[in-house]
């Protein structure tokens, strides 16, 4: 995403700075191991589980997850950088996407975002001064039908005019949808073993192919 | 315009469309249990008659890309591309937010037929309502034992993994997804090998579009005759189009391969006209990567052989967005080139460069400071990148060359015009090229 300034006077973080993924974050990444044949295949979803739980992917984090996922910290970097998704740099409790694509153009879409960046006095991935919102574009968000659209955390809103966007803004619950969750996907330490085997779920689970294929390649 | 079921949207719009229950209510999983009866080669066999070509854009009949694999293989992979970011396509998100159990049981047909035992539905990440729909479906599928270990009893296993991108165009290509799926940034690989020989983890890998294998049960229960009997001899099969901009009812609507961009925009059952009674200039009929159309070319019919004669590059993802006269038609132009310069992934100089130098040129002539050559010089660097001259590794500069290409040469006299009209004329705002 975006250029990463570096001192090279002085370590990005401290050497004996005490880790910063916690034990349960750490967990959150394991429980994707059994279902890649790589540990490397794991980065995207544990680069998501971080970024969910401390809001960006530090440099130390990118440290701690080279070290769990056995690959070097400058492999993560260069898949962390080429994702528009992941802030490097702290951001607001929820994110704004905006979307610019031609659909969104055509029916004011330029407007909508003017209204957002002069209502939170933000720039491109800027962060308010409350820290609340971050704002940033995305060249399409596959919502063209609800032109101009506008995503803010996981909630989609729809067919936004630049006069309703104090008012959307200023809505406790605009970035929460009301679709259920499920366990398999984030939660897994307190799940047991479900009725047809643990979808990807820990070391235990006997799943077909991908840890048959780890075994493989840690073998070659 | 004789009259037509939805078939892959049937379910839309059904109360607890997205519960397994109601699905299976409404004859869902039956597919799969024929399937799982008949050999991994008569599904192959059955798609392959049926001739269903990929949805995703490039139309490459799925039978014959599953007959690819080797046949000594140990492992094998399927990934569902659920990338969707062609602007303006949506077909995808409607598939998965209505009716997720029609896309897992084509998942678990494909996974049979190619004999994969883990399956990778990638999903780019903004979809964040289809994650958690689909997601539950998968829950509930493996709740009830249709997948996991012996599926429907049967001796086949197979893994559902969703996976999700972190925003990135380039990773819709083939290749790209894989390489995301293995953790690295989504450039695509150099071909061949092709995935079906040499894919994710090395391994042979099947990738199909989301709406691709939502056919899958349908052939499966109707046959392939069926299949074959929709739409015209060379486009044949249910599809979905997506329409969006400034008609009066933008959507996704599904009809078979015989309809042509003017119903698609005027019939009320679908576009329902545009609004406030404008006139068309402007379309991109398949998403924005196969080019544009101008008013007078509205006859031109949404099937894989037709646009082709229009100097498109095919139907690409069969989603259309209108535009109506009151665009300025520079504002379209930096709009199409901006989103190429910022997509490209970077690997190969020629798209790298020639994506962004088309974006400063777009820019330039809708800031109002264009010149006469800059026509000729953007379609000069729109020619010069690309896999059909040879110079890179994916399409995505093949994807951007027709668009800038077609609304040069379809629209050279307004461009034209108002350039010389310049430089009273201000349009726009400047964006930055780099965030």
């Amino acid at each position: 995403m975006a250029w990463i300034p570096l001192d090279r006077n002085k370590p990005a973080f401290p050497k004996d700075a005490p880790p910063i993924l916690t034990e349960a974050v750490r967990e959150k990444i394991r429980f994707f191991f059994s279902r890649y044949a790589t540990r490397r295949a794991v980065l995207l979803p544990a680069l998501h589980v971080v970024q969910d739980a401390l809001g960006h992917v530090s440099m130390q984090a990118m440290t701690e997850i080279a070290e769990l996922l056995e690959i070097h910290p400058s492999e993560v970097m260069d898949t962390v950088s080429f994702y528009t998704h992941f802030w490097t740099h702290p951001k607001g409790k929820k994110v704004i996407v905006a979307c610019r694509s031609i659909s969104c153009e055509a029916l004011g879409g330029q407007k909508v975002i003017d209204a957002v960046k002069q209502h939170l006095h933000v720039r491109e991935h800027g962060t308010t001064a409350d820290g609340t919102y971050s704002f940033m574009t995305e060249e399409c968000l596959a919502g063209c039908d609800h032109a101009p659209c506008l995503l803010i955390g996981e909630r989609m809103h729809k067919q936004v005019k630049p006069e309703d966007v104090p008012k959307l803004l200023a809505d406790a619950g605009n970035d929460r949808i009301a679709a259920p969750r499920s366990d398999l996907f984030d939660a897994p330490a307190a799940k047991g073993g479900a009725s047809n085997g643990r979808p990807g779920g820990g070391s235990s689970a006997e799943t077909v192919g991908a840890t048959s294929d780890i075994r493989e390649m840690r073998e070659a | 315009m004789a009259n037509y079921e939805p078939i892959l949207l049937r379910n839309r719009g059904v109360e607890g469309s997205r519960t397994l229950g109601v699905y299976e209510l409404r004859g869902g999983y039956q597919a799969v249990r024929k399937a799982l009866k008949m050999t991994p080669e008569e599904v192959v066999e059955e798609v392959k008659k049926a001739n269903l070509r990929g949805r995703g854009g490039a139309g490459f009949p799925a039978g014959m890309k599953w007959s690819f694999l080797p046949k000594d293989r140990k492992t094998t992979y399927l990934c569902v591309n659920g990338d969707e970011s062609e602007p303006p396509t949506f077909s995808n998100r409607v598939l998965m937010e209505h009716d997720p159990h029609q896309l897992i049981e084509g998942v678990i047909i494909a996974a049979y037929a190619v004999q994969a035992q883990v399956a990778y539905i990638y999903l780019r990440v903004e979809f964040h309502e289809p994650f958690h729909v689909l997601q539950r479906a998968v829950d509930e599928a493996y709740a009830k034992g249709y997948l996991g270990r012996k599926v429907f009893g049967s001796d086949f296993n197979v893994e559902v993994y969703l996976h999700r991108g972190a925003g990135a165009y380039v990773c819709g290509e083939e290749t790209g997804l894989i390489e995301s799926l293995e953790g690295k940034r989504g450039w695509p690989r150099i071909k061949p090998p092709f995935p079906a020989i040499e894919g994710l983890f090395r391994k042979p890998t099947i990738v199909n579009n989301v709406e691709t294998l939502c056919n899958v049960p349908h052939i499966i229960e109707r046959g392939a005759a069926w299949f074959t009997s929709v739409g015209p001899s060379h486009s044949t099969g249910p599809k979905l189009f997506c329409i969006s901009g400034p008609v009066n009812k933008p959507g996704c609507y599904e009809w078979s391969m015989d309809l042509s961009v003017q119903e698609l925009i005027e019939d009320p059952r679908f576009g329902g006209g545009m609004r406030d009674g404008k006139k068309v200039k402007c379309v991109l009929p398949g998403g924005i990567s196969m080019g544009a159309l101008c008013a007078s070319e509205l006859h031109m019919k949404m099937d894989f052989e037709d646009p082709r004669k229009f100097g498109l590059l095919g139907l690409g993802t069969a989603a259309a967005v209108v535009l109506d006269e009151s665009i300025d038609i520079r504002i379209v132009l930096r709009n199409l080139a901006r989103f190429y310069a910022m997509e490209s992934c970077g690997q190969c100089t020629q798209c790298r460069e020639g994506t962004s130098w088309m974006h400063k040129i777009a820019d330039r002539i809708a800031r109002g400071a264009g010149r006469l050559e800059d026509l000729d010089l953007i379609l000069q660097t729109a020619r010069n990148m690309g896999m059909m001259p040879g110079l890179s590794i994916c399409g995505l500069p093949d994807g951007a060359t027709y668009p800038i290409e077609t609304v040069v040469k379809k629209f050279r006299g307004e461009l034209e015009e108002r350039i010389r009209a310049q430089p009273r004329e201000e349009v726009g705002q400047t964006l930055a090229v780099v965030n």
